[in-house]
């Protein structure tokens, strides 16, 4: 019988536990560029234009753009109760350490699998940074 | 990671709870590299800014007692005293910078405020093993003096002054210094607005990577190594490069390679050169003001504008900015460049840069600058880019063009 849950092994950057809805992109993302009163990504010509990161599992490739504008951006969605809940990456390079730490969002890569294969916008997925799984839940 | 008893000792937070949020991040990120160990720094740059993230950090590490280790400078602020005469700078904002700047100084770093503190303030020597952020301090810290750092975020830098060491990966690895893009320079680089040009088509087109310049037919003077390096990380990330025979890592193109090939080869034409400078242009005509000093102006650069401006008067219409350290300053008054600038109607302004929310009055400005950076950061409307000399001609007619 086919399980609608399973559960990955990946690697803890930045410990804690996180879950909520993934919201999934294949570009970079740079926080900077999303409206800091609601989350919405504002960056034009971004597949998820108009998409709100607030209080999901963001699910995305990198990040990018200058260290002082990535952070900012971060720290400034932070404060208003609206970072992701937990941040899933395929690399990591040390400003989205730096921001995730101050945040204290959850921060994993290397997952057992391709994580744009298997976690898709609207699963429901747990991030336990700590002990080093996630579980992703179908939607539907 | 292996962590020595006294990284343990800081891990528990008996060396107070400032030194263990710094080790802390540090950790984290020598995990995400999988790095086996710390190694010593001798000294740090932190990319200070008056945002909110860096104040939150600085300040959680300076309550918390941290005290750097190794000499550590800053980047431009702004000084909220001198701003506060001129433009009406935000409550809120002003109030960030303040306590920035009290926060940096509680923790024991060098107040150098300036983007260049490589020429004065904290210098790596070669070979050195340091951590310095600030996008164009890195790539001229890593290739034109030597000495290794990785791109560093403020926080980071400034965690590895506190703790006086950083995590062993990227560009402390010989094999991560290895070129990655073999780039032909065939275009006129005569003056330091040539380099500026040649940064943005080189850090544009190789994006994310280790760019290995050849056809460079004579050494590039400290200040065109200053824009080569600020303006490669504009449209793109270079922290670091080579110019074989002129920058002092390897002598030859192979060795830039380590033996490799490049996994990407272009040319650079002045074909290429001149469609930048045009690409860089948002208007012609009236400008408000010029801002130049981004990154920090030189002494020689101050010297430059002075002998420009010298028996000159700027045009009524036009104000005109130069960022540059306090010690450059210092130096440019003892020389007679800031009297002279400031008798054409000129100001020389120090701790500061473009990118900061001091410059409210120009947001619905146009500004003429010579650097590409300032344009791209730009807290104001529209851009003229074009070098020094035109700058100040713009500035005495009120228009370019």
């Amino acid at each position: 019988m086919k399980k609608s849950e399973i559960t990955l092994k990946c690697h803890k950057i930045i410990g804690g536990y996180g879950e909520g809805e993934a919201l999934v992109s294949h570009e970079p993302i740079c926080f900077y560029l999303t409206d800091p009163k609601t989350g919405v990504i504002r960056e034009r010509n971004h597949e998820l234009a108009g998409k709100n990161l607030s209080n999901k599992v963001l699910v995305f490739p990198s990040g990018k753009a200058s260290s002082v504008v990535q952070i900012d951006g971060l720290y400034k969605l932070a404060t208003r109760n609206l970072a992701p809940k937990a941040m899933i990456v395929k690399e990591v390079e040390t400003v989205l350490v730096v921001s995730a730490f101050l945040v204290k969002v959850p921060l994993v890569d290397r997952l057992e699998k391709d994580p744009f294969e298997v976690i898709h916008t609207g699963d429901i997925v747990k991030v336990d940074a700590d002990k080093g799984l996630i579980t992703v839940k179908k939607r539907g | 990671m292996h962590s020595t008893r006294e990284e343990e000792r800081i891990l528990k937070g008996e060396l107070g709870e400032g030194t263990r949020k710094a080790l802390e991040l540090l950790v984290a990120i020598g995990d995400a590299y999988d790095a086996d160990r710390m190694i010593p720094i001798s000294r740090a740059h932190a990319a200070s800014s008056g945002q909110e993230g860096d104040l939150y950090f600085v300040e959680l590490l300076a309550k918390g007692g941290a005290r750097c280790r190794v000499p550590t400078s800053t980047n431009p602020v702004y000084d909220l005293k001198f701003f506060d005469k001129l433009f009406d700078v935000p409550r809120f904002e002003g109030d960030v910078a303040r306590r920035v700047m009290k926060a940096y100084e509680q923790v024991g770093a060098v107040l150098s405020w300036s983007c260049i503190p490589y020429m004065s303030e904290n210098i790596p020597l070669y070979g050195e093993t340091v951590a310095f952020s600030e996008s164009s301090a890195t790539p001229y810290v890593n290739s034109v003096i030597g000495a290794k750092t990785n791109r560093e975020a403020a926080q980071s830098a400034l965690a590895a002054g506190i703790i006086g060491k950083t995590p062993s990966y990227g560009l402390h690895i010989k094999e991560n210094r290895r070129g990655t893009h073999l780039v032909k320079v065939d275009a006129a680089l005569n003056d330091e607005f040539d380099y500026t040009l040649l940064g943005y088509a080189v850090g544009r087109e190789v994006g994310y990577g280790i760019p290995v310049l050849t056809g460079i037919s004579r050494q590039p003077s400290t200040e065109e190594l200053i824009n080569f390096c600020a303006m490669s990380n504009v449209p793109g990330a270079i922290s670091m490069f080579y110019m074989p025979g002129f920058t002092v890592e390897a002598s030859t193109v192979k060795e830039a390679f380590q033996g490799d090939k490049p996994k990407d080869k272009f040319t650079v034409t002045d074909r290429d050169l001149k469609q930048v400078y045009e690409q860089l242009q948002t208007t012609s005509g009236k400008i408000d003001f010029v801002m130049l000093g981004c990154p920090h102006y030189t002494l020689r650069q101050v010297e430059e504008a002075a002998r420009l401006l010298k028996g000159k008067k700027l045009h009524k219409g036009v104000s005109f900015w130069i960022c540059t350290s306090a010690t450059t300053k210092l130096l440019a008054e003892r020389g007679g460049y800031v009297d002279t600038i400031e008798k054409a109607g000129g100001h020389v302004v120090v701790d500061t840069c473009i990118d900061e929310p001091c410059w409210i009055a120009y947001i619905d400005k146009v500004g003429m600058t010579d650097s590409p950076k300032c344009a791209y950061y730009r807290r104001f409307k529209e851009a003229v880019v074009s070098r020094l000399s035109d700058c100040v001609e713009a500035a005495v007619k009120g228009r370019w063009k």
